[in-house]
């Protein structure tokens, strides 16, 4: 027994799997940072997305357009080298973000994820039925609160699978960001399977946990999807 | 900041570079496209025929690929793509070196990745086929292939276009990635060519904008496809 116990612990996914778990922090930071912030900005792009006035709307879904027609590859790439490259950028106060991997994965991950945020919420916001508008309205609501009591609850319980989607990418997108040197998951994974040139053991290594993280993604937004839509619930 | 005179044709830019990078993306991508159509269809079949071990491997490939970054996959299948295929060849008693080439590893890596949405799509539009159909080509004495070619194909294909086009889209995007293997397409060719010219925006800037155009008229070709299989049916 013990010597089974031996052998596991001096196997190389064993080892591996603590030296992939320390960099699990780094991935969870970037998540904590750019997922709220996304999920802001999203809504704030949504409402402007479906806003009367033209410029406005027009020039959100031209940025959507670019940013979900390019790899997030290339948007990490461009802040990450192609800002840094820029003089008058180096010489402002930018560059003190900019000049760290971990925060130009935070920006280009929540410009890319607040593209696909938006384009879901408007299609909750749009799938909501006029009646429930005019109830409000003829509640006296004003705008702000309009918005706030029966425009966004609904439209964001009714997204909530969708968004939960685009949540599993964002977890799945944290990867690349580790192609600019920042040492999360993928990245270490990458620097053990250099070293050891055992890509496997490496590999199921990062892959557990990132199974496990997006398991937990999976659970949050069930739960959610669970807390904000009672009138589906089965049994209450 | 944005040197145009970079993106020139011939020795002095990079602009018959970057068409030839484009071509290598656009081969990759329908490539993989292709061959993970081919897989989506044999997970579908796993998934659909009632037994308990195929259904199993099916679900476990689709759920693990779709859980774990796209760049993992494509480094385990980089750096250990070479030693698999070793070892079968070793199985058939071919003990020398192998080393498969760059766009080999590339389209089987992105295949392997794109399967798995193309089986999510493709097996919905199998299930919203009804069962009804498939009985009376039954009772007309069609056999198992007449009722997949004539029946069944026809619809999926009806069905599952909007979303295969969604799949290409991601498919296209995720060849970007491919760069890290050091197959020469459209990313790569950006890095290469800022490497040497010390001007990244210049070239990242257009990558991003041959990968739009990319994007843009693959889109309006799959309208075009969609508008041409829904003939007869109110869209």
């Amino acid at each position: 027994m013990i010597e089974y116990l031996n052998s596991i612990q001096n196997s190389l996914i064993y080892k591996n799997f603590f030296l992939v778990l320390s960099g699990l922090d780094n991935t969870i930071l970037l998540l904590l940072i750019s997922l709220p912030l996304g999920f802001v900005l999203a809504l704030l792009f949504a409402l402007g997305r479906v806003s009367k006035i033209t410029l406005l709307s027009r020039t959100i879904a031209s940025y959507i357009f670019v940013i979900r027609g390019t790899p997030l590859l290339v948007q990490i790439y461009l802040i990450y080298f192609g800002l840094g490259s820029v003089k008058f950028i180096r010489e402002s106060f930018l560059w003190y973000a900019l000049k760290e991997p971990f925060w130009c994965g935070v920006i280009a991950l929540t410009i890319n994820t607040v593209a696909y945020g938006a384009e879901i919420f408007r299609g909750g916001i749009q799938s909501i039925e006029k009646s429930q508008v005019e109830s409000g309205l003829s509640l006296g609501f004003g705008k702000f609160l309009l918005l706030r009591k029966i425009i966004l609850p609904i439209a964001i319980r009714k997204v909530l699978p969708s968004y939960g989607n685009e949540l599993i990418l964002m977890v799945k997108a944290t990867s690349l960001v580790s192609l600019t040197t920042y040492m999360e998951m993928t990245g270490i994974a990458r620097k053990i399977m250099a070293k050891t040139f055992a890509p496997v053991e490496a590999f199921i290594a990062a892959g557990i946990l990132y199974l496990f993280l997006n398991f937990l993604m999976v659970q949050f937004v069930k739960y959610l999807e669970w807390k904000y839509n009672p009138h589906l619930r089965l049994n209450n | 900041m944005f040197k145009f005179d970079k993106l020139v044709f011939g020795d002095a830019g990079w602009g018959d570079e970057f068409l030839i990078a484009t071509f290598m993306t656009l081969l990759v991508s329908i490539l993989s496209m292709g061959l993970g159509l081919f897989l989506a269809i044999i997970t579908v079949w796993a998934k659909i025929i009632q037994n308990r071990i195929t259904r199993f491997i099916a679900n476990f490939y689709t759920t693990v690929i779709r859980g774990v970054p796209e760049l993992l996959v494509i480094y385990l299948i980089f750096f250990g793509g070479n030693a698999v295929v070793m070892s079968i060849a070793k199985v058939f008693g071919y003990n020398k070196y192998i080393e498969l080439n760059a766009l080999t590893i590339a389209t089987i890596a992105i295949a392997v990745i794109s399967a798995t949405y193309s089986s999510e799509v493709l097996r919905a539009s199998y299930l919203a086929i009804s069962k009804g159909q498939i009985e009376a080509a039954r009772a007309l004495g069609m056999n198992k292939f007449s009722i997949f070619f004539k029946v069944i194909s026809p619809q999926v294909i009806r069905h599952a276009l909007p979303g295969i086009g969604n799949v290409w889209q991601i498919t296209l995007k995720d060849t970007s990635l491919i760069s890290v293997t050091g197959l020469v397409e459209i990313m790569r060719q950006s890095r290469i060519s800022s490497n040497v010219e010390h001007s990244p925006l210049t070239f990242l800037i257009t990558a991003a904008i041959l990968y739009l155009c990319i994007t843009t008229i693959s889109g309006r070709v799959f309208k075009t496809l969609e508008v041409n299989y829904s003939k007869g049916f109110s869209t």
